[in-house]
């Protein structure tokens, strides 16, 4: 992994410049690392440190498995389409409607699951859970009335997802309102270009090993390793009008 | 009446090591039962209610606003095919008419094998694999989430459901081993064979 790529991934971890994300031209990752523009970011943290919520295996099987086959799916369909390889990921989602049609279901499955999962990895952490904080904090209560009433929502709509899928919050840009959306498969609003403050994977991949059917008591734990500083930070990102996967 | 779960036709041991008892007891009792489950509570007290599953599969699909009584009533529909669909000690030989069939319209049954593989690894998220009769001819289609060859038109012979619950626990996301499993050790040939002929 070449220096860009690492520093590239601290950005998104810290979020302490969000912007540089997407200022950071995965080709010019591509020389260093030589496979394709994108590559598979470093969890943030080890395996196990979101046990017990969410187990080492079904993390390692997540990131090292499912995420890499996503990236390398992506390197592959943009192996003949140099012009392509400019693009930003967020550019790239945007403009999938004037991707040649050979490739266009491909990048939005794998392009769609490397973002997701990028966002996925950054919003938790050992330790984390608890209440929403800062600007989220209060935006939460304004838009859903309470964080008890939010969870709800976002709950509701991952167990609403018929099959493979995502909950997520969007953010309306100008005015900061959030909402909640349940998507399909890898689709992400970031496609139809409403920035993500967060997301969780409701496929099942995500809980099987240690929740089986029991999707609604994943979407419970989960709050539990959800890392409100680092939302906080987003949700900062995107109303300066910075454009994050 | 309201709709049932049947019973599995062998016990939940009898597709080890392939299909493990855990995945096949969660399969069946959970996933399976909830579709029953959600299925007579959102038809309760409509016309839907008194129609086979059949009809209600055709009635419901493509009809937004009973997305959700099509979910559910495709997925108990494509679960009851499925049980059926394999066997203890199953793979192997195929009846002659059924394997005549598979070389004239794949070329050979390794070619059926690979297009069927392929539509299974290819359905991207949640879905299902089939060998369907369709127009007189064999064909390999895959379908997302509990859309199958009934909502179609199509005869289904063999289905292989794709979701991760299916393999996740025993092939975790080495779908491809799993659904060469499937065709290798698990698929019951005389069932399939019985669909065609009927
Ligand atoms: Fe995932
Ligand atoms: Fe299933």
């Amino acid at each position: 992994m070449g220096h860009a790529e690492i520093d590239r991934r601290r950005l998104l971890v810290t979020g302490a410049a969000a912007a540089l994300i997407v200022a950071v031209r995965p080709h010019l990752v591509l020389a260093q690392a030589g496979a394709g523009p994108f590559s598979l970011p470093a969890l943030p943290y080890p395996e196990s440190a979101l046990e017990p919520h969410v187990d080492a295996q079904t993390m390692g099987l997540h990131h090292g498995r499912h995420h890499k086959a996503y990236v390398d799916n992506v390197n592959r369909l943009l192996e003949s389409h140099g012009e392509l390889q400019r693009l930003s990921a967020l550019e790239l989602l945007r403009r999938l409607p004037e991707v040649p049609d050979a490739i266009r279901t491909g990048l939005r499955n794998n392009l769609g699951g490397h973002v997701n999962h990028t966002m996925f990895w950054s919003i938790m952490g050992p330790g984390k859970g608890g209440a929403p904080v800062g600007e989220t904090a209060a935006a939460i209560e304004r838009d859903f009335g309470g964080f008890d009433a939010f969870k709800q929502r976002f709950n509701a709509a991952g167990l609403g997802q018929f099959g493979s899928g995502w909950a997520f919050v969007t953010v309306e840009p100008g005015t900061g309102k959030l909402a909640v959306a349940a998507a399909p498969n890898q689709d992400t609003p970031l496609m139809e270009g409403r920035p993500v403050l967060m997301g969780n994977d409701v496929w099942e991949h995500a809980y099987y090993l240690k929740y089986q059917n029991r999707r609604a008591d994943y979407l419970n734990a989960w709050w539990n390793v959800v890392d409100w500083a680092a939302v906080d930070r987003r949700y900062a990102a995107i109303r300066r009008g910075e454009a994050i996967i | 009446m309201a709709f049932e779960l049947p019973p599995l036709p062998y016990s939940h041991d009898a597709l080890e090591p392939f299909m493990s008892a855990q995945t096949l007891n969660l399969h069946h009792g959970k996933h399976h039962q909830a579709y029953v489950t959600n299925l007579n509570n959102l038809v309760k007290d409509t016309p839907m209610a008194s129609m086979s599953l059949e009809e209600v599969v055709k009635a419901s699909y493509g009809d937004a606003s009973k997305q959700g009584i099509f979910n559910n009533a495709g997925q108990h529909w494509n679960h009851i095919l499925f049980w059926q669909c394999m066997r203890k000690n199953g793979g192997g030989s195929i009846p002659g008419e059924l394997e005549r069939r598979l070389k004239s319209d794949f070329g050979s049954v390794e070619q059926f094998k690979e297009a069927f593989t392929q539509a299974g690894v290819t359905q991207f998220g949640s879905g299902w694999a089939w060998l369907v009769e369709d127009g007189g001819k064999l064909k390999v289609t895959k379908t997302p989430n509990g859309e199958n060859p009934l909502a179609h038109g199509q005869k289904a012979l063999l289905g292989c459901d794709v979701w991760e619950h299916s393999y996740y626990l025993d092939y975790q996301n080495r779908r491809p081993d799993y659904i060469k499993a499937f065709l290798d050790n698990l698929v019951n040939w005389e069932f399939v064979a019985q669909r065609l002929a009927a």
